[in-house]
């Protein structure tokens, strides 16, 4: 038995030991990995910045006064939490030129990232707003201050520093999630790996570099934001 | 009692043959080589394509169909085995063949030299021709009339490598996953033209008249090629050999004429 295992297992092992690897193959693409790497930064920084601006209409509108509001903001974060992110992404991109609505793959793209950062936002800074003391806003409404004044200077700030990591690392799954996009072909970082992958086949190397860059750009963009964080809250309560 | 003590005698009996041959079997490991394997174990494991009709798709009966999957059941039958079909993308098969996840790919595969560098291939099974396609409006005739337009392909198939080297600079290829993300890409009208085979076109043609696909110019004829795992001749051999036979003995004709409703073109048999 112990024989049959050995011999069995032995020639794969050597195959496995045996690979070489070859990065230097990968140079003849340095210019398609690093133009794949600067679209999935470009793609990020725009994403982020409409998810967070949604996440803080869909929160206020969760916590708005007008029922309808309420109510359709609850169905957005439901419809997009509920359901898959390339689903998502493909619907927009291949089913809606059917009712006439055609867009080009990189707008597709980050509409989808938006829309799905922006519900899951909407939930993350709505906790943070839940867990204002409500005498603060009391207190603030008997200074004569105005419901946009309340939730623009009084319950937001604080709401937004409370739960400011969730949102970074929210933020970071979504750039991560951008390798998605790829499938749409906007020629983003996996796009590129995959192109790479597909004409030399060595994709132990290109999976790893590209790893390795949405490992770094995670790291960077973790760093970049906190310290963002802690500048822009400074005079509010840290978060916990 | 007679008939129970016979019984677990047999059993032992067999138990013990299969002990042998599984010892001899073992001793013999190291110098099996993959026909023998795939004999040994009576199962011949197939990556097939399921998306790429009339090659691979899923029938009414939700099981895999085309000219693909016949071609293995026939290789199975000849060679006394059972087949199993793994279904695959275009960008997979290959990675599935290098890691032994499948003894053959009769995954509609096209020969390159990149491709010779990480496996091996038989004489062509079936003939294939590449091509761009297009709506009506788009007006092109030949590659360097692609400038500036968008052409839609399946990342790393033949037509994506043969398009990429005769596109001028300035026509943007948009790769996709596969060949239905490709056709999808078509059908919604998010490119008016692609890069594919003349039977991807007719079955668009049949799906979608109002978007039926015009042939722009030809890429390559590409006929397919069984994909085999580097340095494994005797398989090879073997393939070829039931290839020869069915082309000899007409089953390639019949094959082709049921699934691409075209005679099996004679100098593929000679290639």
């Amino acid at each position: 038995m112990l024989l049959l295992y050995t011999q069995g297992l032995c020639p794969c092992g050597i195959a496995r030991m045996n690979y070489q690897l070859n990065f230097a193959d990968l140079l003849n693409y340095q210019d398609v990995l690093l133009s794949g790497l600067w679209m999935t930064i470009k793609l990020t920084i725009v994403s982020t910045i409409g998810g967070v601006l949604l996440g803080i209409a869909g929160a206020a509108s969760r916590r708005h006064r007008n029922g309808f509001l309420r109510r359709a903001a609850a169905c957005y974060v439901e419809l997009i939490r509920n359901t898959p992110f390339i689903v998502q992404l493909f619907f927009i991109f291949f089913g809606l030129p059917a009712i006439g609505i055609k867009m080009s793959e990189i707008e597709a793209g980050v509409l989808a990232m938006v829309i799905n950062l922006g519900a899951y936002l909407t939930e993350i800074i709505r906790a943070g707003i839940d867990a204002t003391p409500k005498g603060q806003i009391e207190a603030a409404r008997t200074l004569g201050l105005s419901s946009r004044q309340i939730f623009f200077r009084i319950v937001l700030p604080p709401a937004f520093a409370r739960v400011y990591s969730s949102v970074v690392s929210q933020c970071i799954i979504v750039m991560l999630g951008s390798a998605v996009v790829s499938q749409i072909s906007v020629p983003e970082l996996t796009y590129a790996a995959n192109f790479i992958q597909s004409r030399n086949f060595l994709s132990f190397e290109s999976y790893l570099v590209a790893a390795g860059f949405y490992l770094v750009l995670a790291f960077v963009m973790r760093l970049g934001l906190n310290a963002l964080g802690s500048r822009a809250f400074s005079r509010e309560e840290k978060p916990a | 009692m007679q008939g129970l003590t016979l019984k677990s005698v047999r059993k032992w009996s067999a138990a013990l043959a299969g002990a042998v041959v599984l010892s001899l079997s073992a001793a013999h490991t190291a110098f099996a080589d993959q026909l023998d394997d795939i004999q040994k174990s009576g199962v011949l494991k197939v990556a097939v394509p399921q998306d790429f009709p009339p090659f691979g798709s899923v029938g009414s009966d939700m099981q895999p169909q085309g000219y693909d999957i016949d071609m293995a059941n026939y290789l199975g039958k000849e060679l006394g085995v059972k087949v199993e079909l793994v279904p695959v993308t275009s960008a997979n098969r290959i990675p599935y063949l290098q890691t032994k996840k499948v003894d053959l790919v009769i995954s509609s595969l096209g020969k390159n030299a990149e491709r010779e560098k990480a496996i091996d291939f038989t004489k062509p099974y079936a003939p294939f021709f590449l091509g761009v396609f297009g709506t009506a409006k788009a007006e092109v005739k030949d590659a360097a009339e692609l400038a500036g337009k968008t052409v839609g392909v399946t990342r790393g198939a033949v037509e994506d490598i043969e398009l990429t080297k005769v596109a001028p600079a300035t026509t943007d290829l948009k790769r996709f996953e596969d060949n239905n993300t490709t056709i999808s890409a078509f059908l919604s009208g998010q490119v008016d033209l692609i890069a594919t085979g003349n039977l991807v076109v007719a079955s668009i043609a049949d799906r979608n008249p109002d978007r039926k696909p015009e042939t722009k110019f030809m890429l390559k004829n590409s006929p397919c090629y069984v994909g085999v795992h580097k340095d494994e001749a005797r398989l090879v051999e073997k393939v070829n050999e039931l290839i020869a036979k069915a082309y000899k003995e007409g089953v390639l004709e019949s094959m082709s004429q049921k699934w691409l409703k075209a005679a099996y073109p004679a100098d593929l048999a000679s290639m």
